[in-house]
């Protein structure tokens, strides 16, 4: 018997269906993954498994199997009795989705509380137990110790770990994990998919929601691809990975910036043909740049050169000291000791007025360009920056970045995470900078969002001869822009070089051990490309 | 609290009128019996000698005399305290207990329930302290008869008084905790411990009322604050003696040792609250523990 | 989620809440500019032989203890109440304003020394520091607009100053910055505008507040002294008389009421439309 079967399966708020009517089965012990990007409904059919789909939410279906129970005519009660008991949740960012007030005992005793059909479940006095076993079947060390603890003072790995053991805890026969690593460095990541990979090996069956197929790659037995409430393609991993037949899932594996994608435009697949020309001008570089916040060191003897339009990646996990670097690079922060020089003249360790006129030169896009807009500006008034720019100036700026003039007049909170990232980018162009630094500039985006913005900033590239500053936690995304890469770790530069010399020939052990984390393999653009 | 001081006591010096006037009441006014009244108070010393010679008898616990009442401050105090005191406790349950009962009946419930009880609410809130005293004495003192209308002889003279000052309490209070608890039932921590089996009730007793009651308790430190000043407002209607009678017998008199000690006292008062809530912050939340 | 991205705010579902309360607000300010076009009589005329009659056809709200015309009493006092408390709040929001806008622009220790100021202020109950400020300037219609405003004045201070502060940090001033903008131009274009944003929410919800407290504070009997229609005054008053004619204070206390509902509901409406908030759920 299936543990789940459910057919045409229909879930709408006030009248909106975002779940179109979808089958899926889950077989005992299988792990069945849904990818999709946002607003796919992939999340609100995980939940539905639950009967949690949302307040307001209408749920359908012509079949709803649970366990053999017919889950339309369930009520509250036996909704409750499914949670936890036949299928446990595991959400993405355990630091939210662990109540942040409570230790980490009693939330995972939370789940063993209730008397069930379970015989494991154990009498009141060894709920101790039971979760110091529990904890120990996670692998997280020191068990003891973390009983007292909550969740901000665990890292984000062990958070996880702990909103799996309370999502085993009364030992369901389905595990419903939605994005369960995104939050997570690429090393936890690797981590936390293994964990989940010994619980599928033990007999447990997995649903695993992702935005990401290089993810549920090295798990997922089946794939079911969604997109706007369907499923548009479904099958073995090895197949929807290998021979995708969906256009929108060959666009989807081409949009993955990865080594081989490199030199292609991700969002078609076609391969870029205008040589950008490298030069041996220098136009920023640093040395021996550190920087502390009182005793905490956030940055050691840093340095680097960055030559006229080049590309110059930064690797690195959270708190590596990525961020610090762009900020010194902005002249932003002040060195604490080293030296930074912009186009000849001295960028640190002079005053601000000597530094704006040359301010316009160095621009900087973010993650969250938003935060960036000053929120009462519209479109308009963002690209021209208090410079009154003509109209065919502003024009000329948005067609830049692939938007029209009919975007001038909106504000950018009215606008997608790409679009805005779209008009961060036309802001900065307004300067014609020579340097461009992109701190984390795709890491909000979804990923054929992200493959057009990356593809825009190659061109732009090409076209203007800009440099580029291009700071990634994303080893794919820094492989496919970079020309040299910087790989740091705990605010120090670990290794430096050629791109494919540090992507294909690690030397540093840290850096090895980051390649070896990403999950994969996803087969690249040579499948579709030419 | 040195700041409260100061300040009131800075106001003193900026105020219009004479002291020596104020002092001198109806009596005969010459200028020998000016200069002898100045001498017993110090107003002839230079303006600070007098300001550290107040500081040095505050700190001793010493609150100065009233111009007109010819008593120590500390005992005028000492004295109308003890029915303040015992009002503000009340209304303070008051407040706390209705808000707790509507926040948790009517969190994420129907919208015509909800829409009704924040329009409830809404008039609490917006509705002045006194309107609602003279309400309330209208509805259960003249028409039913219940309660008495002034005094406070025994408990019953305290329920309207109460009810007066813990309403508008009731209301804010329970509008930040609906909204707390609302908040929190959207988080995922919330979704991640429904997909564990709890029920809704249970939700709300282990996870989400411990996050709501943290706005709350910021929200009930700024309270305290109208809280004394309802007092004021609240006694005056009731007849009820207390700091509020003292207060407004001071502020027409212009005895200002004694507005300076109730203002001390209030900023005392805030201080004590600020702390014991400070503390109850910690014990809610964790997170503050280490930092 | 269409209902964020509606580009008019003033988009159909205006709830009847909203709309009552701003027709109210409209007649008070009407009241208060032209009490006669609302009512004929004179508010000051005593006729003892009509004293405490209920209202009828000839006197809507009834009459007070004295006789006079409560309806007329009531609409004019509505140019007391509004006038003390837009005074007060003008008076307290513009002092504020500058304050909190020297303080956070202010180098540290003196932004540390302001702050700590207002912070200790604003600790004082409204009604206690208003009083404290009569206490020393004494009663009066004036006085209790300099004393409503000086004990609201740290609150408005407090909030400017905690504005400023997140604006000057935000990413779009580190932004300009890098755009290599000068001080001042950052300062105009991006601080002030910012930090002006909130304000009118702020002084809707304020003026309710100094309505409260006008109210109250003449109900004390600091306020404008009889005969004059204040709405406070009035109730004051009126309580002794409660047992016979409710109406002398049922009305005026309406009157107090409504308009601090109006303004609550108005300020509210603001603060959510501010923020970007959709409206109001589950009420309308």
């Amino acid at each position: 018997m299936s543990l789940v079967s459910i057919d045409d399966l229909r879930v709408s708020f006030a009248g909106t269906q975002v779940v179109r009517g979808i089958s899926l089965t889950i077989e005992p012990g299988e792990c069945v993954a849904i990818v999709g990007e946002s607003g796919s409904g992939k999340s609100v059919t995980a939940r539905s498994l639950l009967g949690l789909a949302g307040p307001g939410s209408r749920v359908e279906a012509s079949r709803f199997l649970l366990g053999g129970e017919n889950a339309l005519a369930f009520g509250e009660r036996q909704w409750r009795r499914v949670r936890g008991r036949f299928a446990g949740l595991v959400l993405q960012d355990a630091l939210v989705s662990l109540d942040p007030l409570r230790t980490v005992r009693a939330e995972i005793a939370e789940s063993l509380r209730r008397p069930g059909p379970s015989a494991a479940l154990a009498p009141a006095g060894s709920t101790r137990q039971r979760v110091l076993d529990l904890l120990t079947a996670v692998g997280v060390p020191e068990p003891e110790t973390r009983l007292g603890h909550y969740p901000h003072q665990l890292s984000g790995g062990l958070r996880q770990r702990v909103l799996i053991a309370s999502a085993i805890a009364a030992d369901p026969p389905l595990i419903i994990a939605d994005e369960p690593t995104t939050a997570l460095d690429v090393t936890v990541q690797a981590q936390i998919l293994r964990l989940l990979a010994e619980r599928k090996a033990a007999g447990t069956a997995l649903l695993l929601i992702s935005h990401d197929l290089a993810v549920v790659a090295s798990v997922a037995d089946r794939i079911l691809v969604m997109k706007d409430g369907l499923v548009v393609e479904q099958g073995s991993t090895a197949r929807v990975l290998g021979e995708p037949t969906h256009p929108y899932t060959r666009r989807l594996l081409a949009a993955v910036p990865s080594a081989a994608s490199r030199g292609h435009r991700l969002s078609d697949g076609t391969r870029v043909t205008a040589e950008r020309p490298r030069s041996d001008e220098v136009v920023l570089s640093a040395s021996g740049l550190s920087f502390s916040y009182g005793t905490r060191t956030v940055a050691q003897d840093i340095g680097f050169v960055l030559h006229r339009a080049e590309t110059l990646g930064v690797v690195g996990e959270s708190g590596s000291g990525k961020t610090t670097l762009a900020r010194l690079a902005l002249g932003l922060l002040k060195p604490t000791s080293g030296t930074v020089t912009l186009l000849g003249s001295p960028w640190s360790g002079v005053t601000e007025k000597s530094r704006r006129p040359l301010r316009p030169r160095i621009q900087v896009i973010s993650q969250n360009p938003l935060d960036s807009f000053d929120p009462r500006y519209t479109v308009a008034r963002l690209v021209s920056d208090h410079r009154r720019l003509p109209e065919e100036r502003i024009e000329e700026l948005l067609e830049y970045v692939g938007l029209d003039l009919s975007f001038a007049a909106r504000r950018p909170r009215d606008l997608s995470g790409g679009q805005r990232q779209r008009v961060a980018i036309a802001r900065a162009l307004g300067y014609r900078p020579d340097v461009l630094i992109c701190d984390e500039p795709v890491s909000a985006l979804d990923v054929s969002v992200q493959a057009q913005v990356l593809d825009l900033l190659a061109d732009l590239q090409a076209e203007l001869g800009m440099a580029m500053v291009f700071i990634s936690h994303d080893l794919g995304v820094v492989h496919h822009v970079s020309d040299r890469v910087l790989v740091m770790k705990d605010g120090r530069v670990v290794e430096s070089g050629e791109a494919d010399d540090i992507f294909f020939d690690p030397g540093h052990p840290y850096t090895r051990e980051l390649l070896a984390a990403v999950p994969g393999p996803v087969v690249g653009v040579a499948a579709i490309g030419e | 609290m040195w700041a409260a001081a100061t300040a009131s006591w800075l106001a003193l010096l900026v105020a219009p009128g004479d002291v020596t006037s104020i002092l001198l009441g109806d009596g005969a006014d010459t200028p020998e019996i000016r200069a002898a009244i100045a001498r017993e108070w110090g107003l002839d010393q230079p303006q600070i000698v007098q300001y550290l010679s107040y500081l040095a008898r505050l700190l001793q616990g010493d609150l100065g005399r009233s111009y007109t009442l010819q008593q120590g401050v500390g005992d005028l105090l000492a004295g109308q305290l003890g029915p303040t005191v015992e009002l503000m406790l009340a209304a303070t349950a008051t407040g706390i207990v209705l808000a707790l009962l509507l926040a948790v009946a009517t969190a994420g419930r129907g919208r015509w329930l909800r829409g009704a009880v924040s329009g409830v609410q809404l008039a609490w809130v917006s509705v002045p302290p006194f309107l609602v005293g003279i309400l309330l004495l209208f509805v259960f003192s003249f028409t039913l008869g219940w309660f008495p209308v002034s005094g406070a002889r025994d408990t019953s003279a305290l329920v309207l008084p109460a009810l007066t000052l813990g309403l508008p309490i009731a209301g804010s209070l329970g509008q930040v905790l609906r909204e707390g608890l609302e908040r929190a039932q959207e988080q995922p921590f919330a979704v991640t411990a429904r997909a564990r089996g709890l029920t809704e009730s249970a939700l709300v007793v282990r996870h989400t009322l411990r996050h709501a009651s943290l706005p709350a308790v910021t929200l009930a430190g700024m309270l305290t604050g109208s809280l004394l000043g309802g007092a004021i407002i609240t006694e005056s209607l009731y007849g009820r003696p207390g700091l509020g009678q003292l207060t407004l017998t001071a502020v027409t008199s212009q005895d200002l040792p004694v507005m300076m000690a109730i203002v001390i006292l209030a900023a005392a008062l805030y201080v004590l609250i600020s702390t014991v809530l400070d503390l109850l912050y910690r014990i809610i939340d964790p997170r503050l523990r280490s930092a | 989620m269409a209902g964020v991205l509606a580009p008019t705010p003033w988009a159909p579902r205006l709830g009847a809440r909203i709309v009552t309360a701003q027709l109210f607000l409209l007649l008070l300010a009407l009241a208060a500019a032209v009490p006669s076009l609302l009512t004929p009589v004179d508010p000051l005329q005593a006729d003892p032989l009509t004293a405490l009659a209920p209202p009828s056809s000839e006197h809507w709200f009834g009459t007070d203890h004295l006789g006079r015309d409560v309806l007329a009493r009531v609409v004019h006092g509505a140019r007391f109440s509004l006038g003390i408390s837009l005074a007060a709040t003008g008076l307290a929001l513009t002092a504020g304003l500058l304050l909190g806008l020297a303080a956070g622009l202010a180098p540290r220790w003196l932004d540390e020394l302001m702050t700590r100021a207002f912070d200790v202020l604003s600790t004082l109950p409204e009604i206690l520091f208003a009083l404290l400020v009569i206490a020393i300037i004494g009663p009066g219609t004036a006085n209790v607009v300099v004393a409503i405003a000086i004990a609201q004045l740290p609150n408005y201070a407090r909030v400017v100053r905690a504005q400023t502060f997140v604006v000057r940090r935000s990413g779009y001033v580190e932004q300009a910055v890098t755009h290599g903008h000068r001080p001042w131009v950052i300062t105009t274009r991006h601080v002030l505008p910012n930090v002006l944003g909130p304000l009118p929410v702020l002084a809707t919800i304020g003026l309710g507040t100094a309505i409260v407290a006008a109210a109250g504070l003449s109900f004390l009997g600091m306020g404008p002294q009889p005969p004059a229609a204040e709405w406070g005054a009035m109730l004051s008053e009126a309580r002794n008389y409660l047992r016979v004619a409710w109406w002398e204070a049922f009305f005026p206390g309406l009157a107090v009421t409504a308009t601090v509902i109006s303004l609550t509901v108005v300020g509210r409406r603001l603060q959510r439309r501010f923020e970007g908030r959709p409206s109001e759920r589950g009420v309308g």
